[in-house]
């Protein structure tokens, strides 16, 4: 048999033009999008927490649940893929109530204490709640006992604020091809851990890039020595990157 | 039969306290007790974090101090860094201290003390507050107004219109000091000063009105600590932590921070959840010492600003060299008044106020850090330990209000027995009490109240626990 015949060869499907609507509004967009793809590509907003342009979705944050006619449940927009002559509501009352709750659950989990937090003033999960008009949280705090991984020498990782969106994770696994994070344990008990749960400073494959705390929407990651107010985090160059390399998702 | 009297709460005071006043069989004031039920969690829940958060979590130990304790913080983790800052740090550190210092002098002052000084500790608890003082002293109250307003606006150029400001870090400060902010600040000084010249003019008018005050407010010779620069001026910002006795003799000079263990002890009292420091080397309770405006008008040889020292030779001509009456810490943060803003004046005139080189980076070089300030109240130490990495693996604060508590037990202890008369209780006698305590300013005063009242309740209990008889201020409440 000649040995090409072993090659399989890749389909590469072309994405199909589909029309869709969002909010009654009738859009086009292709079968490769998710919807939450899709309606930001049309100019809709769309919020999301745990979804990073670039990144496979997880649908983690349940930020971006949508309804769609004809499903009796609610469905995240970032892992579901959009179809044709499908109709979505992205803001009904239900869906505000949902996502509010979903933010006040993330707030009580761990102990975010945005006054004394690096990323006050530039962090996705406050300006989330602000967006929401999440004023006070009606679930009692669960004040976990949590560490702060202070033996890198230049990041810190700080359990009391992570949101355990993952983007640490997927970026540094997808994008710097290094995996050194992951996600221990389950439920509530979850924590980002450094390769096999060791001090991030002892990571043996850890480059040191810096692109996990560029990503991460809370202060969980931040550069050492940072005062409060002052981790701003830059997401364009690894923005600009993935989409010169071709996303994952 | 022994009764006891509580002022519970005295409010405007960082945490809570209450003063207990116990009566002999006679109606006779037989001791008492200065309590701070609250608990400093700070040194426990900061353990692990990294020590460059500290300042900004410690800045929020107290709403009207925050740069004290930014200060002593970001000066404890310099030390850590073991890195000397920008000269230029220093000098925006020091603008925004001055501007803090301003406006706290002016809240305890104007706000919290006026009304008693002026209207009187007996006149109608309902109108003994800043808005009486608007009514008959409208120029005195705009002027108190102002002058705060002046401090806090200081702050807030500098940080950037903050609340908390972020602006003090770790190896310096945040962003230069922008020419129009400069200029701006400097415009407004002339008025400033002019204020706090006034206001002097018309206290010691009538300082002498006062001579059963000066003479109870816990009118005692002590020692005194604060902070002098080499020359014995003095210092707010930095310097040698320096005690000196009642009779003026210079008893230790403190010259590195991470020495003051040696210097100062603490002890935990039954009574309250704030412990009481002692200089070390006198035990305890002989040890005793005052810190703040007064104590550093008696251990500094001059304040080392013209207008300061003028009046600082007024002050001493006519109270001596040493001034030992908790009442005239009122005077002595008057003359601080005006040398925090004549060091203003000196530190905004010089060019390199403006330089852009003002942040110095390290990481941790040494395992320990001590920062001393001067907080308006008096000295505040702040020490870390961390381990290699940076987390924080012990601290131990010691603010203003700590070092005083022994002395304003002892004061309240002398003013009560002077003033309280348990078979003839009136208002006025325990207003004169909660007056000593409002003398020491012990971090009372939450930033966001501006009325001079003291809402005071005061019970009268006898042994078996039953309320006797309950005398309540215009707005105690519960
Ligand atoms: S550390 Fe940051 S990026 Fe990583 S999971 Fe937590 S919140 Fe997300
Ligand atoms: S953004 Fe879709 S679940 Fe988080």
């Amino acid at each position: 048999m000649p040995l090409i015949a072993l090659v399989r060869k890749e389909v590469i499907p072309v994405p199909r033009k589909i029309s869709m609507r969002i909010d009654g509004e009738m859009i086009s967009a292709t079968d490769d999008q998710s919807i939450l793809q899709a309606a930001r590509a049309n100019g809709k907003y769309m919020p999301a927490l745990c979804y990073m342009e670039g990144l496979s979705p997880v649908g983690a944050c349940r930020l971006c649940t949508v309804e769609v006619s004809g499903v009796n449940r609610l469905l995240p927009a970032c892992t579901t893929p959009a179809a044709d002559r499908m109709s979505v509501t992205t803001n009904s009352p239900k869906l505000q109530q949902y996502r509010k709750i979903a933010l006040e659950l993330l707030f009580v989990e761990r102990n975010h204490i945005c006054a004394v937090c690096v990323s006050n003033g530039h962090c996705e999960l406050q300006n989330l709640a602000i967006e929401h008009g999440v004023t006070s949280v009606r679930y009692p705090y669960s004040y976990p006992k949590l560490p702060v991984d202070v033996s890198h020498p230049r990041f810190v990782l700080d359990h009391n604020r992570c949101v355990l969106c993952t983007r640490c994770v997927r970026v540094c696994a997808e994008v710097e091809g290094a995996h050194v994070w992951d996600v221990a344990s389950r439920g509530t008990n979850s924590l980002i851990v450094c390769e096999l749960d060791r001090p991030w400073g002892e990571s043996t494959g850890c480059t040191n890039c810096g692109k996990c705390v560029q990503v991460c929407p809370t202060g969980a990651l931040a550069e050492k020595g940072r005062a409060v107010e002052e981790m701003v985090k830059r997401e364009e160059p690894i923005l600009q990157l993935v989409s010169r390399r071709g996303a994952m998702s | 039969m022994a009764r006891k009297l509580v002022i519970n709460p005295v409010t405007r005071i960082e945490g809570h306290a209450k003063i207990t006043i116990h009566l002999d069989d006679n109606g006779n004031v037989s001791g008492t007790n200065f309590h701070v039920t609250q608990v400093r969690g700070f040194e426990k829940f900061t353990e692990g974090r990294p020590y460059y958060e500290m300042p900004s979590i410690t800045a929020r130990i107290c709403g009207i101090c925050p740069v004290s304790h930014l200060l002593a913080s970001v000066k404890a983790c310099d030390a850590v860094m073991a890195v000397r800052i920008p000269e230029t740090a220093v000098m925006l550190r020091e603008l925004m201290h001055f501007g803090q210092i301003v406006q706290s002098h002016a809240l305890s002052f104007f706000h919290l003390s006026a009304p008693d000084i002026l209207l009187g500790m007996d006149s109608d608890p309902a109108h003994r507050n800043i808005i009486g003082l608007l009514e008959e002293f409208p120029e005195l109250a705009k002027d108190g107004i102002a002058l705060r307003k002046f401090g806090q606006q200081v702050i807030e150029r500098l940080a950037g219109e903050r609340i908390h400001p972020s602006w003090i870090v770790p190896g310096g400060v945040n962003s230069p000091l922008a020419p129009d902010m400069r200029d701006k600040i400097l415009s407004e000084l002339p008025i400033a000063k002019a204020i706090a010249r006034r206001t002097l003019k018309h206290f010691k008018s009538i300082v002498e009105e006062f001579p059963e005050e000066i003479e109870h407010f816990g009118n005692y010779p002590s020692m005194y600590a604060g902070l002098v620069d080499a020359g014995g001026r003095l210092q707010l910002y930095d310097g040698i932590l320096r005690f000196r006795d009642a009779e003026g003799n210079l008893v230790t000079d403190v010259e590195r921070p991470r020495d003051y263990l040696k210097y100062i002890g603490e002890a935990a009292l039954p009574t309250s959840y704030l412990k009481a420091p002692y200089y070390r080397p006198g035990g305890y309770p002989q040890g005793l010492y005052r810190v703040g405006p007064l104590a550093r008008l008696n251990v500094a040889d001059r304040c080392g600003t013209p207008e300061a020292d003028a009046e600082l030779e007024g002050y001493r001509h006519r109270f001596g060299r040493v001034v030992q009456s908790t009442f005239l810490f009122h005077y002595a943060r008057l003359i601080e008044t005006l040398y925090a803003l004549e060091r203003m004046e000196t530190l905004l005139k010089d060019e390199a106020i403006l330089d852009t080189h003002i942040r110095a980076t390290a990481g941790v070089n040494a395992l320990e850090g001590v920062g001393i300030a001067e907080a308006p109240r008096g000295v505040l130490i702040h020490h870390y330990k961390v381990e290699e990495k940076g987390a924080i693996r012990w601290a131990n604060l010691i603010i203003a209000t700590g070092h005083n508590n022994l002395a304003i037990n002892k004061s309240i202890e002398a003013a009560s027995r002077h003033f309280v008369d348990g078979n003839r209780l009136k208002e006025g006698m325990l207003n004169r009490v909660a007056a000593v305590l409002r003398a020491y300013d012990p971090c009372l005063s939450c930033s966001t109240h501006a009325q001079g009242i003291v809402p005071v309740r005061i019970e009268l209990v006898g042994p078996d626990g039953a309320i006797l008889d309950t005398l309540q201020s215009a707005d105690a409440g519960d």
